[in-house]
């Protein structure tokens, strides 16, 4: 908290997620962690730990409807994001989020960024100048976005097999459950390592990167993390907008939804890699 | 004709003979024979008259009538009297001692029941107690083992060892425990305890069905031959025909499935009853975990269609011990299993709609072109599923390559950046404060940043 304190008196703070994007994140994290608990003992039906996780969480009539359950809240916040995305193109006429530094859009810069990123890994160049989104963060933006398209669609053809047999050959499930697996366990894989250490767990940022539940990242990390957009904000009167310093209640509840999210996705990742390995 | 009329001459008087002597029948002319042979250590002069039953119990009705080495010679005269033996005098078995003076000596010979039971007694020289006998075994059981000496009763009689309801004790003082089963070598090891929780065993102790199978039902009460004696009830290709002597109706579905056929060519490779229902421990089958187990039971022989059956919802569900989806039974049947291309097979093509439709209500053509057993490293079967598994795994490998090495090397430089970086920080800190001060700025919505027009902390 003291380190919330000194911050609040000392620098001023960006904002870099609205409370919309927070939330969303929120619904995310909580139905992500919910549908890994509950499906990766199917994916792993044959190691020991698989039964046992089944049953603790209350035995499959449970986990079948909580992995419904937490199905349609991912759902729910993949429309919601896209409503929203809509709403900013047709409705403000934003299109920023097609190019440019707000766009998730892959573009040559992110190329030169990464290859930059490499040669500073090995201490060759000084840190390349990111902008707003880095390249690592539109992979994990991207891998999400793709994920939720094909294992929501799949996992959608698995919950209503009937419906979707009107139009499509049987075989379609056989294909629709593999990779509704096999992309549950790059996602969950994903998540539980890349992106936790990417955001969270890198040296930088360890133990937890506090901007995706404040919302607020302070002038001094967003000048030495993010040069150039830094740069675009400090030479554009008036778009360097003081968001106020984070909220301490805030901060402590998303340090502890943080680090519990985290623990359960190590552990996650710990019963996975012992089902891969023995 | 003359031998004839002597022959009838003889039975009419035997028939006189045996029912005028009822209470103490004449003693078979062998075994008069035999015993004193046996015999011949205790020196009997041969003209004393046959000790009686009273003479004997004189001395043998007493508690404390021991051996010189302290084991026990009681024999109490109302427990013989009321043994189903209790009409015959104690010297029609112990024949030696027909002519003994008493009293006699210690050691006497063997009682030989075939005097009596030859039939029995030649069942039981058939049995695998009796050929461990033979090999030197001296726990395998014997006549009295089972049926007791003094106080034999009939095996109609619900005090008797050998009455249905009690068949299940006597057989476990022997096959429950464990020191006669290292002593016996008895492979198979303890089976009264999980026949006593079967449903068999509970029908009998605790229902008190006479109708319930116990041991000799299926073993044979004197034969009892190995299971791997082909004259054996339980081998395997008899079992079938031992259990339909009460489930007749499965043993017909059964004698028309396709393992019966491979059964009935005695060269195993199929199962028969005990394989799946377990010989001993046989449980209810509505009982879901034994269901689920059966499941490993086909496994065991069908690896092939079990590995692919894994791969789908149906074998992972399973495979966590829950009974909710199909198992193979649901879709093969049970007694009754018939290749798929056997017309009446419910996984004929022309059936997949009925049987699958028994849990996926509105399954249609379209959706029984499911694979339940799609097996992803064949392409000649599940060619389309064969291309997604290999793109998926391309997919990952690339995916966590890249990365991998991306978190690796970034974790290596991060820890060198970061020495020194709470100074810096601080330095950094210091610099931007000092800056000319800035108050909150008013501007409003830029395009592609985000804005909190009404952000109070949440």
């Amino acid at each position: 908290m003291s380190e919330v304190v000194q911050l609040r008196e000392t620098t001023r703070h960006v904002l870099r997620f609205d409370r919309t994007d927070r939330v969303l994140h929120g619904f995310l994290m909580l139905s992500f962690l919910g549908l890994a608990s509950t499906g990766m003992p199917l994916l792993f039906s044959e190691a020991p730990w698989a039964g046992r996780l089944a049953r603790a969480l209350g035995g499959f009539a449970v986990t079948h409807r909580l992995h419904r359950i937490f199905a349609a809240i991912m759902i729910a916040v993949f429309v919601t994001h896209v409503s929203r995305l809509i709403v900013r193109v047709a409705v403000r006429n934003d299109y920023s989020i097609f190019w440019g530094p707000s766009s998730m859009v892959p573009q040559p810069k992110d190329l030169t960024d990464m290859y930059g990123h490499f040669l500073w890994f090995l201490g060759l160049v000084k840190r390349p100048s990111f902008d707003r989104f880095t390249y690592w963060e539109k992979f994990d933006y991207w891998a999400v976005f793709w994920g939720m398209a094909i294992i929501g669609g799949s996992g959608l053809m698995l919950w209503f097999p009937e419906v979707f047999a009107r139009l499509l050959p049987g075989w379609i499930f056989n294909i629709a459950l593999l990779v509704h697996g096999e992309e549950a366990l790059l996602a969950v894989g994903f998540i539980f390592t890349i992106h936790f250490f990417n955001s969270h767990l890198r040296p930088e940022k360890f133990p937890m990167d506090m901007v995706i539940f404040t919302g607020r990242v302070s002038e001094r990390e967003l000048r030495d993390e993010r040069p150039a957009e830094y740069g675009r904000l400090s030479s554009t009167a008036g778009r360097l907008h003081d968001a106020g310093a984070p909220s301490p209640r805030v901060w402590l509840a998303g340090r502890i939804v943080g680090s519990a999210a985290v623990g359960v996705g190590l552990a996650i990742v710990t019963l996975i890699v012992y089902a891969l390995v023995f | 004709m003359r031998y004839r009329g002597l022959t009838a001459t003889l039975a009419l008087f035997w028939t006189l003979a045996l029912s005028l002597s009822a209470r103490a029948p004449a003693v078979d002319a062998t075994a008069s024979q035999a015993a004193p042979t046996k015999s011949a250590k205790g020196a009997a002069p041969p003209a004393a008259a046959a000790p009686t039953v009273d003479d004997c119990l004189t001395c043998h009705d007493d508690d404390s009538l021991k051996r010189t080495n302290g084991t026990p010679l009681t024999v109490h005269k109302t427990v013989f009297t009321g043994s189903v033996h209790g009409p015959l005098a104690c010297v029609d078995c112990h024949a030696d001692l027909a002519h003994a003076e008493l009293p006699h000596a210690e050691k006497l010979a063997k009682v030989n029941c075939a005097t009596c039971h030859a039939d029995e007694v030649a069942q039981y020289q058939q049995s695998a107690h009796a050929a461990a006998r033979a090999g030197g075994s001296d726990v395998a059981a014997t006549c009295v083992s089972c049926h007791g000496m003094h106080d034999i009763k009939s095996k109609t009689d619900p005090e008797s060892r050998t009455y249905h309801l009690n068949i299940a004790a006597t057989c476990a003082s022997c096959h429950g425990n464990q020191a006669v089963i290292a002593r016996g070598h008895i492979a198979i090891g303890d089976v009264a305890t999980p026949f006593g929780d079967s449903i068999h065993g509970r029908a009998l102790s605790r229902s008190g069905l006479l109708v319930a199978p116990t041991c000799s039902d299926c073993h044979g009460p004197h034969d009892i031959r190995r299971k791997s004696d082909p004259a054996s009830r339980v081998a395997l290709e008899n079992v079938p025909a031992t259990c339909g002597k009460c489930h007749e109706g499965i043993a017909h579905q059964f004698a028309g499935s396709g393992h019966a056929t491979v059964l009935a060519k005695g060269k195993g490779g199929a199962p028969a009853c005990q394989t799946c229902h377990t010989a001993h421990a046989i449980i209810a089958a509505d009982d879901p975990a034994w269901q689920l187990g059966v499941v490993s039971q086909c496994g065991s022989c069908h690896a092939d269609k079990m590995k692919t059956y894994r791969d789908t919802f149906h074998g992972q569900v399973t495979k966590l011990g829950f009974r909710t989806v199909a198992a193979c039974a649901d879709c093969h049947g049970n007694h009754r299993i018939l290749p798929a291309g056997d017309p009446a097979s419910p996984v004929a093509r022309a059936n997949l709609i009925h049987t699958c439709g028994k849990c996926h209500a509105n399954a249609n053509a379209n959706f029984v072109k499911y694979d339940p057993h799609a097996d992803k490293h064949n392409p000649k079967r599940n060619a389309a599923l064969y291309v997604a598994s290999k793109s998926m795994q391309i997919l990952l490998i690339c995916t966590f390559g890249f990365f991998g090495l991306h978190s690796v090397l970034w974790l290596g430089r991060g820890m060198k950046e970061n020495r020194g970086a709470p100074a810096r920080h601080a330095r950094a800190e210091e610099e931007l404060r000092g800056a000319e001060p800035r108050g909150r700025s008013e501007v409003g919505n830029v395009q592609g940043l985000p804005t909190e027009r009404s952000d109070k902390d949440v």
